[in-house]
C-alpha cells in the first residue's frame, strides 16, 4: 500500500496547489503590498508610500458615503430577506390545512412554489439588473411599475425610482431581496424538515396557535440557519457590485446615493488607475466584512438546543 | 383527546373511517381554512412577483422595441422571431454564447478533475501538512474577491511569456482557481464517507494509487461530482466580476459582459427586442440545467452557503 504513495499525493496535488497559490493566494499577499504604494500601474515604478493611501481613504468623503450606502443595504436588507424567507417557509411546510390525519402539513403545490421562488438564485446577476432596469423605467407609460401604479389608479406613487436620490438605494436594495429570498425559503424548509414533528404535536395540543409555534419552537431550533443565513446575506449586501453598475444612474448616482464600497474600489483602479489607493480600499472592505462576520457570531450566539 | 389517540389516528393510511372525521381537524378547522387561504394567497403573490418579470422576458423577447416601451405589459401581438436572429447576429450573442461555452466548459472539467483529486489526497492520505494545506484551500472562501482583483490583473498581464489577459486558457485557469476552495472543502467531506474496504481491495488486485482513484473512487463519488458540478456550472456561467477585469476585448466577452454592456449602451432607446432575446440565449442553460436537476442545484446552493 506504501509503495509511490508520496509520489502520487505529489503528483495529485501539485497542479491545484500551484494554480490556487498562483491566482488566490499570491494575489491576496500582493494586495497588501499594492496597498502601501502609489502605483498607476501604467508605468512600473511603485513608490512605497507607507500607510498615506489608508489615512487618505479615511479622509475621503466619497469612500464614507459609499461605506455608509453598503451599511444601510447591510442593516436591512439581511432582515427583510431572511424575514420573509422564514415566513414563507413556515408557511410552506406548517401552514397547511390539517389533512390525512397529518397535524402539521405544508401548504399544497409547495414544491412547485419553491421551484419558482428559487428561480432568481439561478439565473445571473446582469439579467437581474437589467430586468429590474426596465421595471423601474421611471417614464409613467413605459417604465412596468410606473404604468402598473398607473393601471391600478395610484398615479399619486409612480416615482423616478432609480433617478430619484431618495429611494434609489432602496429600490436596488430591493431587486437583492427579490433575489434571495427563494434560496433562504430552500434552506430553511430543508431545516424545518429535519425538526421532529412531535414536538408540533404536543405545542399543538396545549393549546398554542401558529404564531407561538413559530416563535416558540420553529424560531428557536433554526437558529443556526439563521445565523449562517445572515452572514451570507450580509456579505451580498456588502457587494451590490453588479446591481449598482448596471442599473443605477451615473453608476453609483443619483449623486452618489447608490454608490458602494466595490464600485469606487473597481472605478478608483479601472477608470482612474490608482492601484496602491484602490487596493487600500480592498483591505479596508477585508476589513468591515471580517468585523460583520466576527460580530454576527459572536451576538447571534444562542445555547445550541439538541433535538 | 390524548397523545394516544392522534397518534393512532396519524398512523392511519388514507382517510378516517366514515363517522368519525379526524379529531384534528375537528378541534381546529375553522382556524385553517382561513389562515389556508391567507398563506396560499401571499404565496402566490410572491410566485407572481417573481415569475412575472421573467416571463415579462420571454415575451418581450418576441416584441419590438416600441412594443416593449410604450406597452410593457402587452402581449406579442406578432412573434418576431428575428429579433432572436438580431441577437444572435448584430448582437454578437452568438459570438458571446460561444466564448462562454469554451469558457465554461474548459474550467467545470478543469475544476472537476483538479479540485476532486486535492480532496481525494487530503481525505484519503495522511502526510506531513496534509492539514495546512486543507484549511489553506478552505481559508480561500472568505477571502473578498474585490480584494484580489486588483493584483490578479497584474498577475495575468505579468505572466511569464505571455500576457493571459483576455484569452480563454487564462480565464479557465482562474476560474479554476477561483472554484477550488469550494469544490476541495465540499469533495474532501464526500470522499471520507466513502468505504474505504473497496478502495483497499482494488489496490490488492494490483491497481496503481492513481487507476484505483480514477477507476473506483471516482465513479463512486458520482452523486457528489454531480452536486458540486451543477455548483460551478451555475456560479461560472454567471461570474461577472473577473471576466469585466480580466477579459476587456470584446471579440473575448462572455455572455454576462455582453449583456451589460448593451444594456448599459442602450438605455432607454434601441433593439430592446434583441436585448430580451439575448437575455433569454443566457438564461436557456440555466433554465434547462435547474428543470432537470432542481433538487440538487437547490442542496448543491443551499449546502454552499452553510459552509
Amino acid at each position: 500500500m506504501q509503495h509511490g504513495k508520496y509520489r502520487f499525493i505529489v503528483g495529485f496535488l501539485a497542479l491545484p496547489l500551484i494554480l490556487y497559490g498562483m491566482f488566490l493566494i499570491s494575489p491576496f499577499i500582493q494586495a497588501f503590498q499594492i496597498s502601501m504604494t502609489d502605483w498607476s500601474g501604467l508605468s512600473g515604478t511603485a513608490n512605497f508610500v507607507g500607510l498615506d493611501n489608508f489615512e487618505r481613504l479615511w479622509e475621503s468623503d466619497d469612500f464614507w458615503n459609499a461605506l455608509r450606502n453598503n451599511v444601510y443595504m447591510l442593516v436591512v436588507v439581511p432582515v427583510v430577506t431572511l424575514g420573509l424567507g422564514l415566513f414563507f417557509a413556515f408557511m410552506l411546510n406548517v401552514g397547511g390545512k390539517r389533512r390525512k390525519n397529518e397535524v402539521v402539513t405544508g401548504v399544497s403545490g409547495s414544491k412547485v412554489y419553491k421551484f419558482v421562488f428559487f428561480f432568481p438564485q439561478v439565473i445571473s446577476v446582469t439579467i437581474v439588473a437589467v430586468i429590474w432596469f426596465n421595471i423601474y423605467n421611471p417614464d409613467p407609460n413605459d417604465g412596468m411599475l410606473n404604468a402598473l401604479l398607473g393601471a391600478v389608479g395610484l398615479d399619486s406613487l409612480q416615482n423616478a425610482w432609480l433617478g430619484e436620490k431618495s429611494v434609489a438605494l432602496w429600490c436596488i436594495s430591493a431587486v437583492m431581496v427579490w433575489g434571495h429570498v427563494g434560496f433562504y425559503v430552500v434552506l430553511f424548509s430543508a431545516a424545518m424538515a429535519s425538526i421532529p414533528r412531535d414536538i408540533y404535536e404536543a405545542a399543538l395540543l396545549d393549546g398554542a396557535n401558529r404564531f407561538h409555534t413559530f416563535f416558540r419552537i420553529t424560531l428557536p431550533l433554526l437558529w443556526d440557519s439563521v445565523q449562517t443565513g445572515w452572514v451570507y446575506m450580509g456579505i451580498i449586501a456588502l457587494d451590490a457590485f453588479a446591481l449598482v453598475q448596471i442599473m443605477s444612474v451615473g453608476p453609483g448616482g443619483p449623486d452618489g446615493a447608490t454608490d458602494v464600497m466595490p464600485l469606487r474600489l473597481y472605478q478608483t483602479a479601472f477608470r482612474d488607475s490608482q492601484f496602491g489607493y484602490a487596493s487600500a480600499m480592498g483591505i479596508a472592505m477585508l476589513v468591515v466584512t471580517m468585523t460583520f462576520a466576527l460580530l454576527t457570531m459572536r451576538f447571534a450566539r444562542r445555547e445550541r438546543i439538541e433535538f | 383527546m390524548t397523545t394516544e389517540q392522534i397518534n393512532t389516528a396519524r398512523k392511519q393510511d388514507g382517510p378516517a373511517p366514515a363517522g368519525s372525521p379526524a379529531p384534528a381537524r375537528k378541534r381546529t378547522g375553522g382556524e385553517g381554512t382561513v389562515l389556508n387561504v391567507f398563506s396560499h394567497g401571499i404565496l402566490v403573490l410572491w410566485a407572481l412577483m417573481v415569475g412575472v418579470p421573467l416571463l415579462w422576458v420571454l415575451w418581450s423577447a418576441f416584441k419590438d422595441s416600441n412594443g416593449i416601451l410604450s406597452d410593457p405589459w402587452g402581449l406579442p401581438t406578432s412573434l418576431r422571431w428575428e429579433n432572436w436572429s438580431n441577437a444572435w447576429n448584430e448582437a454578437n450573442m452568438g459570438q458571446y454564447f460561444l466564448n462562454t461555452v469554451i469558457v465554461v466548459g474548459g474550467s467545470v472539467v478543469g475544476t472537476m478533475v483538479l479540485g476532486s483529486m486535492a480532496a481525494y489526497v487530503l481525505a484519503r492520505f495522511t502526510f506531513p501538512g496534509n492539514r495546512f494545506i486543507y484549511y489553506l484551500f478552505v481559508a480561500g472562501m472568505s477571502f473578498p474577491v474585490f480584494m484580489l482583483v486588483i493584483p490578479l490583473f497584474f498577475v495575468l498581464r505579468d505572466f511569464p511569456g505571455t500576457s493571459l489577459l483576455a484569452t480563454y486558457h487564462g480565464l479557465i485557469l482562474v476560474y479554476i482557481a477561483y472554484s477550488l476552495p469550494f469544490t476541495v472543502f465540499f469533495m474532501t467531506s464526500f470522499f471520507r464517507t466513502l468505504p474505504v474496504s473497496v478502495a483497499e481491495a482494488a489496490m490488492i488486485d494490483g491497481a496503481s494509487h492513481t487507476r484505483t482513484f480514477f477507476q473506483v473512487m471516482l465513479p463512486m463519488a458520482k452523486p457528489g461530482l454531480i452536486s458540486i458540478g451543477i455548483f460551478n456550472f451555475l456560479g461560472q456561467w454567471n461570474q461577472y466580476l473577473l471576466p469585466m477585469v480580466l477579459n476587456q476585448e470584446e471579440d473575448k466577452y462572455v455572455l454576462t459582459q455582453g449583456l451589460a454592456m448593451i444594456a448599459l449602451q442602450q438605455g432607454y432607446e434601441n433593439d430592446w427586442g434583441a436585448l430580451m432575446a439575448g437575455m433569454m440565449i443566457a438564461m436557456l442553460p440555466v433554465l434547462v440545467v435547474y428543470a432537470i436537476f432542481q433538487r440538487q442545484v437547490q442542496s448543491g446552493l443551499t449546502a454552499g452557503a452553510l459552509k
